[in-house]
């Protein structure tokens, strides 16, 4: 049962509660200089919602464009610039920042620890992330796109040579591409050194790395991974600033470079980033489904085991995004099995999510709403990564609709529905009050049904040889009634996506208050009250299991007598 | 709550340093880039089509390779040195090891000078150029900034802010020193006996 | 419009111009209908049925395993839900068995066996097809924003509709495609006839196509390469042996001497055109923008974008950004007349 006088050491608030009269300035001061990693974790998620709401903006304006054949909503000049900026946003100043700023918040709460291993570093990455972000979006009032018009990237996320040299990109928009990814970039890895310093050197006695949390696991792992996974896209987008400023010709074709090359390094960054953004939704939901199941989660050193296979495995599969190039049918039969071999990690984790609600109590608050919503469809997912992984259909499907379907499905399906489980779980812990759940299962069924909408029927027109980026498609092919359909499925998302908004605004000030425990939880972060003080713990946390507050709570049987 | 079961006690509980692991994390994905960079360097070669080739112009820095490796043992022995509380050892085996990194930054301009004004390679030359002065300017970058933290460490040493119980944190200073110099023996292999 | 077509098709008495007619009526009345779909599960060539079996293979086991995983979560959520009058008991609390995860690991190791080894054997299949004698050489280069297309041995060169010899299996006769790109890189997709391959300036590529059935197949460029990516079209002409020898023949003359538009041909010639395109037997030998010497037998212009009509002419040339907003072409800037001269010239190009 959850209540506020947990026997643990530190689970009581002793600081003094101040009266907030701080003046306006004298708030936002504290805001812009802190180096506390809660604080730091909570600007991380806004600033990642407020560029969901505007990359959602984006690919609503893509879907109003291609609701219908030819239309002219959209120019197709400032459609491409639709389309790359909705996936660079996305991808860098949503997908990034909100998994590391809920590691941030999470960490060194769940590991018992005061704050993260280097607090100044902490708040340096975040700013560097933020004016990366800034920069990006600051290319749509300054420079020039391709043929001199507009302003920002049109490239595609992907920015593939030679288009994006000096001389089929006159202008500024890819600059501003590589310049602000290059600066969020190093943002990214000082938080990732961050965590890795965290886990490895902060956490409180007892606990061994095998008695951490999933999350902070999945955070370790991801985090090593960027390591390697954020550097190769650095030093190509230094490559290829030698290239537009300095006339160097890595990707310079005339001179005897390589188109080939940029996609090479582009991917080796490109694959093992969709796993960096996939793991810690792995992580979440191995918090969330055990609780709300009321079940210890099955099989933990497997699930530790599969998140080090994968990341490991993802690093040898990133040429299934190059089927096409024209590689020999030997190095294309070498990806189609390694990348086959990384859908066993992934299917085990699956496997041990299911077994975990299996036997169980389940309760459908909104929280594992969203991560039974995951499990389905990510389930889907990894079976469409598996036909893509098919070289030979691999030649048919890459590139169209239907890779577009696919990795929405991972992005949206597996990953955004996990980001929402996280924030009805943990926004009690941070603020202190419980978000509406009848806002909530609006919320959820609402976007559910327009994900399916849209994404369902994705696949379809992607089977019809609908390929992507393309602003516009001809009334001739059979497309025009399911993009019709798929246009409509983004707006009931985009209504769903505002409840949500609005739900998190309302109950900030109207929530019910949330006490320390609300969901009757498992982990360090419920010993603290909501929100934590400044301090998380008052005396560091012992803990003797996986579990420490089951142990607290049910000491006539403890986790540490069945625990390996 | 009756009978609660004794928990287990804890051992003695150790932790890595966490400025170790934060270091090593940062030389995981600086090795990535230099990766990158050695992979297009290795990847080009032979494939300018004009210009002037390695074989030509480029002549074995076999006395800055000299300096640069032989700064990795002068700063073992400083480390060593503060390690035992002896700063004076620890000032003068430091400040050696940033002149040797001095010597080996005088010599890549020198030699740059060279290929620049007498064989005419820049880094819009061609491949060549392009991967050449990317990949060893991106390795001397480094160096760089590998001697500005030197001197500033040198600096509060002189001042006398430095003492023996920072010599953990001189040791984690230094294992960057280490990588810098381990990058220039693969960027040496790679550009100036593989590749000529 | 549609009398003026069927007007020319009977003119030209050649079967495939009567099927572009057909094609293009049904394409003004923007019919929605399947059959003009291009779609990967209506294969007509050999390597897109290869594609077609292994997919649907592909798809039976990963069927099979949506429907026993989806079919034991939904069994679990239901079976396992907490009931109202519940007594707040925490369940039975399992941590792990080894066997079941012994076992859910073998077992998708054994489903990644079969189906790397189905793969592969698709992959080498197509990829390493050897090639017939009989194979038809085409080199396709990519361009910003059309496709040319040169058949070496014939000493044709045309763009953006291609022409290709039906096959069949007991006399096969493929069309082998050389791939290169003039400037960034584009892709060849026409998903009834095969699986799409990259044009990359500076890494040719090969790929062959083996279509069993006449028709004409819709396809685009399937590598997003700039502002007017979205309409790089493709269309391929499936022709009997007949009419593409026919086709051929037409294509190797030399570009239509007629003197009643000799003004056009003047236009054409001094007023810069020249720069970018070519008509055979004139003083036009630019190679930057699509061949013109046979023009009029073509259905559609600007790669696709429009159909071939004197009016779609006109605005074309007064303003590529009609049609084409950022095409390369640049507005030509002539008077009404000299547009007319021109447009009158050019549909005499058959």
């Amino acid at each position: 049962m959850a209540d506020q006088t947990l026997p643990m050491s530190g689970s009581l608030d002793v600081t003094p509660r101040e009266r907030s009269r701080a003046v306006l300035l004298e708030w936002l001061h504290g805001w812009v200089v802190t180096v506390d990693h809660k604080r730091l974790g909570i600007l991380y998620v806004v600033y990642s919602i407020f560029f969901l709401l505007v990359a959602g903006a984006e690919a609503l304006a893509i879907r109003i464009q291609l609701a219908w054949p030819n239309q002219h909503f959209l120019s197709p000049q400032v459609y491409n610039r639709m389309f790359t900026m909705h996936g660079t946003t996305m991808v860098f100043l949503v997908g990034m920042p909100i998994l590391f700023g809920f590691a941030n918040y999470l960490v060194p709460l769940m590991i018992g620890a005061r704050d993260m291993a280097f607090p100044r570093l902490n708040a340096f990455s975040f700013w560097l992330t933020a004016f990366g972000g800034l920069l990006l979006y600051y290319s749509f009032v300054g420079g020039f796109g391709l043929y001199g018009m507009g302003s920002a990237p049109d490239v595609g996320w992907w920015a593939y040579a030679p288009l994006t040299a000096k001389a089929f990109s006159p202008g500024h928009a890819t600059d501003y591409w590589a310049l602000a990814l290059i600066v969020s970039g190093f943002g990214t890895l000082g938080t990732a050194i961050n965590v890795i310093a965290t886990t490895l050197s902060m956490r409180c006695r007892g606990m061994s790395l095998l008695r951490m949390p999933l999350f902070v696991w999945l955070m370790l792992v991801v985090s090593a991974l960027t390591l390697v996974t954020i550097t190769p896209l650095t030093a190509a987008q230094i490559m290829l600033v030698i290239d537009r400023y300095l006339g160097g010709h890595f990707f310079d074709t005339q001179a005897g470079g390589s188109a080939v090359v940029w996609m090479h390094f582009f991917w080796i960054f490109g694959h093992p980033e969709v796993y960096v953004l996939v793991m810690p939704a792995f992580g979440i939901a191995s918090e969330v489904i055990p609780v709300f199941s009321r079940k210890a989660i099955f099989g933990y050193p497997a699930m530790v085991a599969a998140s080090v296979g994968i990341a490991f495995v993802s690093l040898g599969v990133w040429a299934h995004h190059m089927f096409t190039v024209g590689m020999t049918s030997v190095g294309n039969a070498f990806f189609v099995l390694s990348t086959m071999l990384v859908g066993i990690p992934t299917g085990i984790k699956i496997f041990n999510w299911v077994a975990t609600i299996w036997g169980g109590k389940i309760r459908f608050a909104t929280p594992m709403l969203f991560c039974i919503g995951f499990l389905f469809q990510f389930l889907i997912a990894g079976l469409t990564g598996i036909m893509l992984s098919v070289a030979p259909w691999n030649w048919q499907l890459h590139n169209s609709y239907f890779v577009i379907a696919h990795f929405h499905y991972v992005l949206v399906g597996a990953i955004v529905f996990n980001i929402f489980a996280a924030i009805y779980y943990w926004y009690p812990k941070v603020t202190g009050r419980m978000l509406s759940e009848t806002l909530g299962k609006w919320h959820f069924w609402l976007f559910l049904i327009g994900f399916h909408i849209t994404f369902d029927t994705m696949h379809f027109v992607g089977f019809l040889g609908m390929p992507r980026s393309i602003y516009t498609f001809e009334p001739d092919r059979g497309w025009n009634h399911l993009n019709l359909i798929i246009s409509l499925g983004g707006m009931i998302q985009g209504i769903a996506v505002l409840i949500f908004a609005w739900n998190l605004v309302h109950s900030y000030f109207r929530g019910k208050v949330a006490g320390n425990d609300p969901w009757d939880a498992w982990t360090l972060e419920w010993a603290t009250p909501s929100p934590p003080p400044v301090y998380n713990f008052a005396i560091d946390p012992e803990v003797h299991s996986r579990r420490p507050l089951w142990d607290l709570k049910h000491p006539e049987d403890p986790d540490w007598k069945y625990e390996a | 709550m009756s009978a609660i079961p004794i928990s287990p006690v804890a051992g003695p509980w150790h932790l890595p340093s966490r400025g170790r692991v934060a270091m090593l994390s940062l030389i995981t994905g600086e090795t990535a880039i230099f990766t990158i960079f050695v992979v297009a360097y290795v990847f080009y070669i032979g494939k300018s089509l004009s210009g002037p080739t390695p074989q030509q112009v480029l002549d074995i820095p076999i006395f800055n390779t000299i300096c640069l490796l032989s700064s990795s043992v002068t700063i073992w022995l400083a480390e060593r040195q503060i390690d035992r509380g002896k700063m004076r050892g620890f000032a003068a085996w430091w400040a050696l090891t940033i002149a040797l990194g001095l010597v080996f930054i005088v010599g890549t301009g020198i030699e740059w000078h060279k290929l620049i004004y007498v064989d005419g390679l820049t880094i819009r030359t061609n491949l060549f150029g392009t991967t050449f002065y990317s990949l060893v300017g991106l390795h001397a970058t480094h160096v760089v900034v590998g001697l500005i933290g030197l001197s500033l460490i040198l600096i509060f040493t002189l001042t006398g802010r430095v003492k023996e119980e920072h010599s953990e944190r001189i040791q984690v200073f230094a294992l960057y020193w280490h990588f810098v110099d381990a990058v220039w023996v693969v960027v040496f292999t790679v550009v100036y006996i593989v590749g000529r | 419009m549609i009398r003026e077509q069927s007007a020319r098709a009977i003119r030209l008495s050649s079967l495939p111009m009567v099927c572009v007619a057909a094609v293009v009526a049904r394409q003004s009345a923007w019919a929605d209908a399947a059959q003009g779909s291009p779609s990967i599960f209506a294969p007509a060539s050999t390597p897109a049925s290869s594609i077609l079996g292994l997919s649907l293979f592909v798809l039976s086991i990963t069927g099979g395993i949506f429907f026993t995983v989806g079919g034991l979560l939904a069994w679990a959520i239901i079976r396992y839900r907490a009931r109202r009058d519940d007594d707040g008991s925490e369940p039975a609390q399992i941590y792990g068995s080894t066997q079941v995860e012994l076992a859910w690991t073998v077992i998708p190791i054994l489903i990644v066996v079969v189906l790397f080894l189905t793969t592969a054997r698709i992959i080498f299949a197509i990829q390493d097809a050897p090639k017939p004698p009989a194979a038809l050489d085409v080199t396709v280069v990519g361009h910003q924003f059309w496709w040319e297309f040169r058949y070496p041995k014939l000493g044709i060169v045309t763009a953006n509709e291609l022409h290709v010899p039906v096959s069949s299996t007991n006399d096969p006769k493929p069309t082998y495609l050389h791939l290169l790109s003039s400037d960034v890189d584009h892709s060849f997709w026409v998903p009834q006839l095969a699986g799409k391959t990259d044009l990359i300036p500076n890494h040719p590529n090969d790929t062959w196509i083996d279509p069993l059935h006449t028709g004409v197949y819709l396809g685009q460029c399937a590598q997003f390469c700039g502002v007017e990516h979205a309409k790089m079209l493709l269309r391929v002409y499936v022709d009997t042996p007949e009419q593409f020898a026919a086709w051929v023949n037409k294509q190797k003359q030399p570009g239509v001497q007629d003197a009643s538009v000799a003004a056009g041909r003047h236009v054409f010639e001094t007023q810069a055109c020249t720069n970018c395109h070519r008509i055979t037997g004139t003083a036009a030998t630019g190679t930057f923008g699509p061949d013109l010497t046979h023009l009029a037998s073509r259905a559609t212009i600007a790669s696709g974008a429009a159909l071939n009509t004197p009016e779609n002419l006109r605005s074309w040339i007064n303003a590529p950004d009609h049609f084409k907003p950022g095409a390369l072409m640049p507005a030509m800037q002539l008077n009404d007349e000299q547009v007319d001269q021109l447009v009158a010239y050019l549909t005499t190009l058959h």
